[in-house]
């Protein structure tokens, strides 16, 4: 099976990375917004969101259906699609845990953050798989902002 | 009543790519069992193993959430909206 591959740019992973530092040491969230192609997806915008898991924040996050629904709103607003979310995983690896699973949704793209102390690390994306039972890793391909110089 | 399901964009290619689906049905719970019925896959991301729908699945009719009207026993009129509407959730293992 074909990894499947999410371009976003540079700018975009700092603030991800940024989000997960600023509300270290519980976890952030936000919606990806963008562009779905065949077998690719540019992320091209994002919206930063709160975490609603007042009880937990450092090992869970929520997003209400009001919070999906301005997602929406916005993605449509600037003419982007809602691609899926990111979120940080605090002192914890940037893999899906099986909370995750549990909860996740098809064709969403997940962009999951690990912040170590205080301090970014990996970075990875993953689509839960049509039977649910697992995940398809996605590969992230970082664009810088300007066309590289020849 | 002819009603109008929206399908959420994570769950479209499991119903024929569609946005959204008109079919009879008189309540929520008969519009999503006639729903799963027709698009057999949705029902896996819809329905946790006990056949409750699962928590972070929200469904509203026009603009209220059936947890506040009579959930699945929400009476339906005739061109009303189904929508459903994911909550998101997640988080790092402990």
């Amino acid at each position: 099976m074909s990894v499947s591959v999410l371009r976003i740019r540079d700018d975009l992973v700092r603030r991800i990375q940024a989000h997960g530092v600023e509300t270290y040491p519980h976890e952030c969230c936000g919606a990806l917004l963008g562009h779905d192609g065949d077998g690719s997806r540019e992320v091209i915008d994002l919206l930063p969101l709160s975490n609603r898991r007042h009880d937990s924040p450092r090992n869970r996050f929520e997003l209400a259906s009001g919070d999906v629904r301005l997602a929406e709103k916005t993605a449509c607003e600037k003419q982007l699609e809602l691609l899926g979310w990111y979120h940080s995983h605090p002192d914890a690896p940037a893999r899906p845990s099986e909370f995750d699973r549990e909860h996740a949704w098809p064709w969403y793209s997940y962009i999951i953050v690990s912040v170590q102390k205080g301090e970014p690390r990996d970075m990875t994306s993953w689509r839960l798989h049509d039977d649910r039972a697992a995940y398809d890793s996605e590969a992230i391909e970082m664009v810088g902002q300007s066309p590289q110089p020849v | 009543m002819v009603v109008k399901v929206i399908i959420p964009t994570p769950l479209r290619a499991y119903a024929a790519k569609q946005e959204s689906v008109e079919l009879q049905a008189s309540t929520v719970g008969e519009a999503l069992a006639s729903l799963t019925s027709r698009y057999q896959e949705l029902r896996k991301h819809l329905y946790a193993d006990d056949g409750r729908l699962r928590s972070f699945v929200n469904v509203y009719v026009n603009d209220e959430d059936i947890r506040y009207l009579q959930k699945d026993q929400t009476r339906l009129r005739e061109g009303d909206t189904v929508s459903i509407v994911p909550s998101i959730a997640g988080g790092a293992s402990d």
